[in-house]
């Protein structure tokens, strides 16, 4: 299992994958945004996704985003 | 009003007050011009940044709302309702936020108080890139071929494309800050650049109009500062040379650019003046231009009807404290200098502390442990930060501008490069080792470099 965290204090702009989906190394699960910058978060491995955060919930740095089984 | 023309300029301030809708250090530049000139000063802020040194600073703070830009900072009835509360006479909008939004210029000139800005009418009309670019065409300022009506779907961007040549770049017609920008070389870039443009403008600027441009590879970004005095003149304070850029926003700038011959120099000057002229231009004001080294020729790129961040560098070299100005401007008054005859001496760096890493460059909040600010003749900090405070991810990143003086280019890297040694930051990552590795570059020492400069560095 593969774990997502949060590099960065950020807001979850947009979460593009849904609950459950098959994702692929290099995917974009989430976007995240800081400081007035976009910043893609990417799935390290593949597998199903299991999504830990929602749109427009805060992060904090370290946060688990998402798992990839 | 009428007291304002009675008033003897000679004893009595600009203004008797100021509200500057804005934050961080730009918020705080302000704010030194305005109390050095007798204005007493009003400070707007959000929840997130109660604790910042502009607030502390300002001789009366009002809270605006939550540390979202929407619910505070971009919320124009608060805004407004902030200056009615504490009877400011004047507001002074920044750069960035309200700064560029003709409904607020024109709201503080309806509430009846000083608009620090350009006329609205100004604002509308280079705001809209589209419009810009032909109304510049129209003054005999030199644009890039482009589209001269916005560019609505796919099939549109690739016919234009084909007309202008790639490769072309494709932008937000109400666009900034280089959101949305991208270069496209051949169709399928094209296609794909449309659509991030296309949502990118739809999202930030709320707008979908696209435009695009003929893209000079290898140019140079080279803007000239402009004053609309009081009296309807224009006059062009010098060039910048704005090149270091990742991302397409600036991260170090100079002037006067190592990349403009005197010749060059005098006409984007002459430029710079007619594109003030065909607004009615009032006040300070940005042209930025794309500098063809090759060619030795350069195109207008865009207006920006505001302070520019990078405005230190020009007070440096010429004397004129731009700010200071904006506000006499703003009162009706004649300048604090003699505009006739500008004189620029010696070269000055602008270096962009960001809180971001120096190797990706991306964002870095935290709270800040250890602030030291370099010290020295010609040397100067314009810092929204402090040791102690925090930084939110609400806002953009810049923490500090650096910035020096030489009498020669050398001299002004040599110093530039002792004050990035001497500036200390803890807690948060910043890019200042960064500017130690571009400093010390043989193409930035060289001046010949162009807007890729990092990505060479880099690779």
């Amino acid at each position: 299992m593969a774990e997502v965290r949060a590099e960065m204090v950020a807001n979850v702009w947009k979460v593009v994958v849904a609950q459950g989906d098959q994702v692929a190394d290099g995917d974009t699960l989430v976007i995240l945004e800081s400081m007035k910058m976009e910043i893609p978060v990417l799935a390290e491995g593949s597998g199903t996704v299991d999504l830990k955060v929602e749109e427009g919930q805060v992060v904090q740095e370290g946060d688990l985003i998402a798992t990839v089984e | 009003m009428a007291a304002r023309i009675a008033r003897d300029t000679s004893v009595l301030p600009v203004f008797e007050s100021l509200l500057i809708a804005n934050r961080g250090e730009i918020a705080r530049r302000v704010l030194r011009s305005a109390t050095a000139l007798g204005v007493r000063t009003v400070a707007v802020y959000s929840e997130a940044d109660e604790a910042l040194p502009f607030v502390r600073e300002a001789d009366e703070g009002i809270l605006l709302g939550p540390a979202a830009p929407a619910e505070s900072y971009l919320d124009i009835a608060k805004v407004l309702e902030a200056a009615k509360r504490s009877g400011a006479e004047a507001i002074h909008p920044g750069y960035g936020f309200l700064a560029e939004n003709a409904e607020f210029a024109q709201s503080v000139i309806d509430a009846g108080l000083g608009w620090v800005g350009p006329p609205p009418a100004a604002i509308t009309a280079m705001g809209d890139k589209i419009n810009a670019r032909n109304l510049m065409a129209d003054a005999g300022v030199p644009v890039a071929a482009g589209t001269s009506q916005p560019v609505q779907d796919v099939a549109a961007a690739v016919a234009a494309a084909t007309d202008i040549g790639y490769p072309v770049m494709v932008k937000a017609a109400a666009g900034g800050g280089g959101i949305g920008m991208g270069v496209a070389n051949d169709e399928a870039e094209l296609r794909s650049a449309f659509e991030t443009a296309r949502s990118r403008a739809e999202r930030f600027f709320a707008s979908p109009s696209i435009l695009l441009e003929r893209y000079i590879s290898g140019a140079r970004h080279v803007e000239v500062q402009v004053l609309g005095l009081a009296n309807g003149r224009i006059v062009a304070l010098g060039e910048r040379d704005c090149s270091v850029q990742r991302r397409h926003q600036k991260v170090a700038e100079e002037t006067p650019s190592p990349g403009v011959s005197e010749e060059l120099r005098k006409r984007m000057l002459t430029g710079a003046v007619l594109a003030g002229e065909a607004v009615g231009y009032r006040n300070a004001g940005t042209v930025e231009c794309l500098v063809d080294p090759i060619a030795g020729d350069y195109v207008f790129l865009e207006m920006n009807t505001r302070l520019q961040v990078e405005h230190p560098i020009t007070e440096m070299v010429t004397g004129i404290d731009i700010v200071a100005e904006q506000l006499r401007i703003a009162a009706g008054d004649e300048p604090g200098v003699d505009m006739t005859a500008i004189r620029s001496e010696g070269h000055a760096i602008e270096l962009r502390v960001y809180a971001e890493d120096a190797k990706r460059f991306l964002p870095s909040p935290g709270h800040i442990t250890v602030w030291e600010e370099p010290k020295g003749d010609h040397v100067r900090v314009d810092a929204g930060y402090a040791a102690g405070t925090t930084i939110t991810p609400y806002y953009d990143p810049l923490l500090a501008k650096l910035c020096v003086w030489g009498p020669d280019r050398e001299e002004a890297i040599s110093r530039a490069r002792e004050a990035v040694k001497a500036f200390r930051i803890e807690g948060p990552k910043t890019n200042l080792s960064f500017f130690t590795e571009l400093l010390d570059s043989a193409e930035f020492t060289s001046g010949d470099y162009d807007t890729a400069i990092i990505e060479r560095i880099r690779s």
